[in-house]
């Protein structure tokens, strides 16, 4: 019955999602025939889809997606256990929480991106730099997350722990971390967003690596529906991952 | 002997009796508040929540307080559950000083206290888990006390699939389900229909006869106060004080007929005397801090 009507709903609009990027693509095509856009500037949609094939035999678009992937993996698992435990840290320790809390907030809004050459010093230019460029980026999102949802844990449950005289771990890890899961999965999901899309943005910086090094070829070679189907296969990616992050925050707090 | 002297012996029976009294009570004698002090230091200046409260709960005995908005009783429920502390005065529970939560106390608090992340059965489980029983037997007595609250066939159910008052029983059976020696309620009733806590307020009762239970239950409600306890205690507003202390004199079991009898109306009019003065001035009060905000 719920997953009925969930599906009732939820049908609809990707349909019209669907619907409305393939109106404007078809838009795009007649205008480019008709001459009303630059053929140099933009590639025929057409072709951009029709070039996938190309990417996958000659460019190895899988193989890139794994090392891609890879990096991302490894980078997401860091952020989460650091930004996590960094938090909890910064929570018990009043004190440190004070000092660092403004920091870590002006860390999460600046572009950590264009600090690349000093991450490329000191990692070289390999896989390391661009899963540390990852970790930087998508970690002040957890951290804070992590703490707001610490601090936010409402006073009664917490008398409610300690009426029953629990230790300080049993508080914890009973009744603390699971009140403030919520808002930490918030937390790790921007934190993703944010090592994901620098992570590519270094690829394509220091020309290594997986798709960010494809896309900066392709437009070093002209190559525009091939960059653009590698930016589409980006796209496509993020929404399967984030999909799936969704799909682990709610099975991670069912019914809320 | 002379009228003088013999007068005088039995004043000194009485003393002894007297001194007796306070021996045994002594060892009888569960929550114990004596001349309790407590401020609060706010950003308009420093408050009196409470103000030389003293009573004292016997073993078994039912308690209530009853006092209007702001008074200081869930000050008096954090004292006693050993949650707060830097007040002025003893507090003795279950014949100890308090120096934090003592083993045997149940509390029931007065906002919401379910955990939303663990379901109906887990919430009511959940002092059994602490303690390291089993699942399969904590989940059973579990069973028994969502039953008993009226809760049966929603065990599965997470706390924000249910209503305000269905949360609030589960709150109830989570610390009924470890038949604390002594139970402390902050107003559990409050978010109840009338049928629904006059039912409740009975099973609750029922148990606490059961288990011996002693019980000091928080309300506002003066009916349920009336209808539960041996004794109610009546606070002042602002500074928080014990106005006087009612003794219910009605037999047990309080049924339809007790509650319904000449002598239960009289006691609810005399306690509704003492609260009416002190709710218009809490109400006079406020609204002049009102004004005074506003202005
Ligand atoms: N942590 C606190 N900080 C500052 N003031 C407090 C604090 N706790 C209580 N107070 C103040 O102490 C007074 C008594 O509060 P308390 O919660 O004990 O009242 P109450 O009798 O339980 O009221 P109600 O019936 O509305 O629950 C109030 O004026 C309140 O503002
Ligand atoms: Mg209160």
């Amino acid at each position: 019955m719920k997953a009925g009507s969930m599906k009732g709903l939820s049908v609809p609009p990707l349909l019209i999602g669907f619907g409305t990027v393939g109106l404007a693509l078809g838009l795009v095509e007649i205008m480019l025939m008709l001459g009303l856009l630059n053929r140099f500037v933009v590639p025929f949609p057409s072709a951009v889809f029709g070039s996938f094939g190309r990417l996958f035999a000659e460019e190895e678009l899988f193989e890139r997606l794994l090392q891609t992937g890879a990096e991302a993996l490894a980078a997401s698992v860091l952020v989460a256990v650091f930004g996590i435990v960094i938090g909890v840290v910064l929570y018990r320790f009043r004190i440190l929480r004070l000092a660092t809390e403004p920091w870590v907030a002006a860390v999460a809004a600046a572009p950590i991106v264009l600090a690349y050459p000093l991450f490329l010093v000191i990692f070289g230019r390999s896989a390391a730099t661009i899963v540390a460029m990852g970790f930087a980026a998508g970690l002040a999102p957890v951290v804070l997350k992590t703490l707001e949802g610490l601090n936010g844990v409402r006073k009664s449950l917490i008398d409610v722990g300690r009426s029953y005289n629990l230790s300080q771990s049993q508080l914890f890890w009973k009744i603390l971390l699971p009140a403030a899961v919520p808002t930490i999965f918030v937390g790790v999901r921007l934190g993703l967003v944010f090592a994901l899309i620098n992570l590519i943005g270094v690829e394509f910086l220091i020309n290594f690596g997986g798709l960010g090094q494809l896309i900066n070829d392709l437009a070093e070679r002209y190559d525009l529906p091939a960059m653009f189907a590698t930016i589409v296969f980006v796209v496509l990616v993020s929404v399967v991952i984030f999909a799936a992050l969704e799909r682990m925050e709610r099975w991670f707090r069912p019914a809320r | 002997m002379t009228d003088g002297e013999r007068e005088d012996e039995r004043d000194m029976v009485a003393a002894n009796a007297k001194l007796r009294l306070a021996a045994s009570r002594s060892a009888e004698t569960d929550l114990v508040i004596d001349d309790v002090s407590m401020h609060f230091d706010t950003r308009e200046g420093r408050i009196t929540a409470v103000d030389g409260v003293s009573f004292a709960v016997e073993r078994g005995e039912f308690v209530s307080i009853i006092g209007p908005s702001g008074c200081g009783k869930s000050t008096v429920f954090n004292i006693l559950g050993g949650l707060i502390g830097g007040y002025e005065g003893t507090v003795s529970v279950g014949g100890e000083i308090v120096t934090g939560p003592h083993p045997s106390v149940g509390m029931v608090f007065q906002e919401e206290s379910t955990f939303p992340w663990r379901t109906v059965i887990d919430n009511v489980a959940f002092p059994l888990e602490v303690k390291g029983v089993g699942k399969v037997e904590r989940h059973e007595v579990a069973r028994r006390f969502i039953d008993m609250v009226g809760l049966a066939g929603f065990e599965q159910r997470y706390p924000s699939e249910l209503s305000g008052g269905m949360r609030q029983r589960v709150a109830i059976a989570r610390t009924l389900v470890f038949e604390p020696k002594i139970l402390l309620m902050d107003e559990p009733f409050a978010a109840l229909d009338e049928q629904t806590r006059l039912l409740l307020g009975d099973k609750v009762l029922k148990i606490q006869q059961d288990l011996k239970q002693t019980t000091l239950l928080i309300t506002h409600n003066i009916t349920e106060a009336v209808q539960l306890s041996d004794r109610v205690v009546i606070m002042t507003f602002r500074p928080g004080r014990v106005k006087r202390i009612v003794d219910i004199r009605l037999p047990r079991p309080r049924d339809g007929g007790v509650i319904g009898s000449e002598a239960f109306g009289r006691y609810v009019a005399e306690i509704w005397n003492d609260l009416r003065e002190e709710a218009s001035r809490g109400m006079a009060e406020s609204e002049a801090g009102a004004r005074k905000g506003r202005g």
